[in-house]
């Protein structure tokens, strides 16, 4: 309508440039403004893509090993990192055991974030009775270190990837159900709500238009907090032989095995942990920088 | 097409006759959890035995110091709050009997005070005036949107995109007003809607108000404190204390006669323009009662220069005046069978 | 304040029984069959019948929860699988090593971090408080089983200076506090400290700087009081929130050992627990972790009651 009629001569006013300034271009434009948390970023999103396009670097086989070329030194030829306890080059290892360890690394703290988010905001929304159950059964499960539980689950499923997934994800939906409930409740309380609520909408509606949207950020930005303690956490359960079960290249995994190596090539032997360190750092840095520019307080 | 022709209310069932709204006894007690098992150990009762009526196109004033329960009423009203006890009669049909309370929600819409407060942050004007005729599956709710936006005062070509965080506490009002009025309510409660505005946008919105009302055959709650503010706009006025209803009038008899103690004080303590009219009654001393243990009786009696032994134990009744039977007032000074010493005579001056 | 503690303690008891439901589907949620381990390979099914009703084990789920629980708080735990001996004593003689590590990493990193805290708190914005914040976030992100490795890799491989397995020398189990078994706690007490030294001074540097930024100290500074009497009531304030904190990561200390107990051999919980997990033990398991977690709920019961103590607000919600 009125938006394209240019040859209107009524118009005193140039009608002001419409610029809504929406909450993620908002945060979007503090992200680049933070050199620290780009770069975190930047080593995170490599790690990821050298882990998923891994067979496209030209790297040696990580489950080829060889029996003369044990526990090569750094800078050896051909090796540039070495190789491990069984002759297999390091560098393709380490890349390729990215793929493991980040993907139960992350993936636990993805799945705990939606189903946690779903108890927290149903628990926090309803509240009554609904949250005295989904509220008090997180309470017990705080009532174990997030280690203990992991190692608890894990240790009675067994080893493997998906026994790894499970017990990770229920370490991480309590504390994520704890954040969601309390943003919830106090967003229920907020006059908006009411306000949605008196034009006659469901809850479901309600939650849907006007909860979600205000309570997801703050959820979001603590469940990026748990990303590097699920990282450490995962690697751990490889460390001790309950998560993924060799010859899988792993990090944790990979700690583990060439312990045996300290005293022949220690620095070798530590190669792995220092990949789980790098980005568990980077997970860290980047969560913290996701806090400031989203303003979530702790 | 103007916007009048696509206001759309639920049909008038009840005739001209009908009060839009009846309200008998209604209640509400809210629990004070404590103690070793956190059990609830006392009840504030926020709203007690309140019942009114509101007649088709008129507007009713609901005055009372804060924390007498109005807002708490507003809320019951529309089914924010769920009530204890009593009835809501809307146009005939009571709610939870021939009235879901989503065809109440149809029906009474509510503007409410923090215009700030009741905006989604994340939403964009547009999208929060329409989220309600989208919920009651009005046609074409952002066009419906976009023309309520407009009579408000608010162009949707500059405003329609915007966050609320970018308006003014005057415009976000006027969004909130054009919001209610999308659903094409019959009654709009409007809970404080001008307290927190500056006095020149207050008086805009007042006169929007009127032409609203005017044009869409509107009927308001208009709650406030702001006695002059609640003249200019009522055509009656219900007097609240401590959660009860103590005196309901018309505005001129009660500008020219508080039938109680109480309000008379509150008429007192506005200020005046005249001189010769300056206060005459000694202002309320003191907080009002802790509302978890009301004083028996009348409510009022601790505060009431005319307290007798019967307003300690006996709880007044809302009557008429003997003179003017639409002027009801709960107080023993005015029932002749009350047993105060002075009953049946009316406040003394 | 009585009414307080009891109500606390009242609540709980849920989340007790709550832990000792865990602790039972544990071994329920554990693939195969229990008995799997003693079960003579050529058992015939009327012996593994038997076998089962002598355990309780054909018997519903809640019948077993409740003959279980009723042995537990006779102090029964039930028996080894892999050992024999009784649960209850394999146990408390792995806490008691577990929490020696776990009070020494505390000894160490609570000065420490408070120290580090404080410093960042006071010279915020500075060079000082960007080092401790370096120094803390490397601490959250460090794997410190990976960190255990490299100060053995120094200290033990390349120095020589601090034994590398361990509680004792020739592996002995048996503590003793002389200079010969000490040598074995420094590496891992210190591992285990980084992590706790990072968060009490992430902590203690927000806490600081809450309460130096609020008016009052403003106004203290105004009343003509010296920087170290401002100093000193700064403290008092934190000490409510700094102690709650250190509490709870004494119990995480505990809890979270495991890994490091692996890395050095030391003789704790956590050790004992993996052996559990490796010989499939789960009458072990279930033990360890239910002792485990209930220290921590007592630990958490205790932070909360004396952080009431200092701070009577917190009575209240």
């Amino acid at each position: 309508m009125a938006l394209t009629d240019t040859t209107g001569g009524q118009a005193v006013e140039p009608a002001p440039i419409e610029k809504p300034q929406g909450y993620w271009s908002g945060v979007g434009a503090r992200l680049v403004r933070d050199p620290l948390t780009m770069i975190c970023a930047g080593v995170v999103l490599a790690l990821i893509l050298a882990a998923v396009f891994a067979p496209l670097l030209g790297l040696a086989d990580p489950y080829k090993g060889s029996m003369i070329a044990r526990l090569k030194p750094l800078g050896t030829e051909g090796h540039i990192l070495g190789t491990d306890e069984q002759g297999r080059d390091m560098l393709a290892r380490l890349i390729y055991g990215g793929r493991l360890t980040l993907f139960i690394g992350l993936m636990p703290v993805v799945l705990a974030f939606f189903i946690g988010s779903a108890l927290g905001i149903t628990a926090g929304y309803v509240g009554g009775l609904t949250n005295t159950i989904i509220m008090r059964t997180v309470d017990v499960f705080f009532a174990f270190p997030s280690v203990l539980l992991a190692i608890a689950i894990s240790g009675a499923l067994g080893a493997g990837i998906v026994n790894s997934l499970v017990s990770l994800t229920i370490v991480f939906i309590p504390p994520i159900t704890r954040v969601a409930e309390a943003v919830t409740s106090g967003v229920r309380a907020l006059d908006y709500i009411d306000a949605a609520r008196a034009t006659g909408a469901n809850a479901w509606t309600v939650i849907r238009v006007h909860v979600i949207g205000n309570v997801l950020s703050p959820i979001f930005v603590y469940a990026t907090s748990l990303t590097s303690v699920c990282m450490i956490l995962a690697a751990g359960l490889s460390f001790l032989g309950i998560g993924v079960r060799p010859p899988e290249p792993e990090w944790g995994l990979m700690l583990n095995t060439l312990r045996s190596a300290i005293y022949v090539n220690p620095w070798l032997s530590a190669l792995p942990g220092v990949m789980i360190f790098i980005t568990s750092l980077c997970l860290n840095l980047l969560s913290d920088g996701l806090r400031s520019a989203m303003n979530v307080r702790d | 097409m103007s916007v009048t022709e696509t206001y759309a209310p639920s049909a008038d069932t009840g005739g001209p006759g009908q009060p839009l709204l009846i309200v008998r006894d209604l209640q509400k007690h809210f629990p004070v959890s404590g103690g070793l098992l956190g059990r609830t150990q006392a009840k504030v009762q926020a709203v007690d035995r309140v019942s009114f009526s509101v007649k088709k196109g008129e507007t009713l004033g609901i005055v009372g110091e804060s924390g007498c329960g109005k807002s708490t009423t507003a809320k019951l009203l529309i089914g924010l709050t769920e009530k204890d006890r009593g009835e809501i009669i809307f146009d005939g049909h009571a709610l939870g009997e021939r009235l879901s309370l989503k065809d109440l929600r149809r029906g009474v819409q509510m503007v409410f005070q923090d215009s700030y407060a009741t905006l989604n942050p994340r939403l964009t004007i547009l999208d929060s005036v329409a989220f309600g005729a989208q919920v009651q599956g009005l046609a074409d709710p952002k066009c419906l949107a976009r023309k309520m936006m407009d009579r408000v005062g608010l162009d949707p070509n500059r405003f329609a995109h915007r966050y609320p965080h970018e308006l003014s506490g005057g415009q976000r009002q006027r969004v909130n007003i054009a919001r209610a009025l999308a659903m094409s309510p019959r009654l709009v409660v409007l809970d404080e809607a001008v307290s927190a505005l500056d006095k020149s946008v207050e008086a805009q919105v007042l006169n929007l108000l009127g032409d609203l009302r005017a044009e869409f055959g509107l009927t308001y709650i208009f709650i406030s404190h702001d006695l002059n503010v609640v003249r200019f706009i009522s055509d009656r006025i219900l007097v609240m204390y401590l959660g009860e209803v103590v005196e309901v009038a018309p505005v001129d008899s009660i500008w020219a006669e508080q039938a109680h103690p109480y309000t008379r004080s509150l008429f007192s303590a506005m200020p005046s323009m005249d001189p010769d009219d300056r206060t005459k009654e000694p202002p309320l001393v003191g907080d009002p009662p802790n509302p978890i243990n009301p004083p028996k009786g009348c409510r009022f009696h601790t505060r009431c220069r005319f307290a007798a032994e019967a307003c300690k134990t006996k709880v007044p009744k809302l009557a008429g005046l003997s003179g003017n039977a639409d002027h009801l007032v709960a107080c023993h000074l005015h029932d002749a069978a009350s047993g105060h010493p002075k009953a049946g005579q009316g406040v003394p001056a | 304040m009585l009414t307080y503690l009891i109500r606390r303690l009242i609540l709980v008891l849920p989340v007790a029984f709550g832990v000792s439901v865990i602790c039972f589907l544990l071994v329920q949620i554990a693939p195969g069959d229990p008995l799997t381990a003693i079960m003579p390979v050529d058992a015939t099914a009327e012996e593994q019948d038997a076998m089962r009703a002598a355990y309780g084990l054909d018997k519903p789920l809640p019948i077993q929860y409740a003959i279980w629980i009723g042995n537990l708080v006779q102090g029964d735990m039930g028996k080894s699988i892999a050992t024999g001996r009784p649960v209850a004593g394999e146990v408390f003689g792995a806490v008691q090593n577990s929490l020696l590590l776990a009070v020494s990493a505390a000894v160490i990193a609570f000065p420490i971090g408070t120290a580090l805290g404080f410093l960042a708190g006071y010279f915020r914005d500075t060079l000082v408080d960007r080092g401790v914040t370096a120094i803390s976030i490397a601490g959250v992100s460090v794997p410190n089983y990976w960190l255990g490795i490299v100060l053995v890799i120094i200290f033990s491989v390349n120095l020589g200076w601090l034994p590398s397995m361990g509680a004792g020398p020739g592996g002995s189990s048996e503590w003793q506090w002389n200079w010969e078994h000490m040598r074995h706690l420094v590496l891992p007490a210190v591992t285990l400290a980084v992590v706790p030294i990072g968060i009490v001074a992430r902590t203690v540097r927000a806490l600081a700087g809450d309460i130096l930024s609020q008016d009052f100290v403003d106004a203290l500074y105004a009343k003509g009081m010296s920087r170290v009497d401002v100093l000193r009531h700064v403290a008092r304030n934190a000490a409510a929130t700094a102690l709650s904190v250190m509490g709870l990561q004494l119990g995480y200390l505990l809890g979270g050992s495991i890994l490091i107990e692996t890395v050095f051999n030391w003789p704790g919980s956590g050790f004992l627990l993996s052996n559990a997990i490796f010989q499939r033990d789960l009458p072990l398991l279930q033990g360890t972790i239910l002792v485990l977690a209930l220290f921590f709920v007592a630990m958490n019961l205790i932070v909360d009651v004396a952080q009431a103590a200092i701070d009577p607000r917190i009575q209240r919600t």
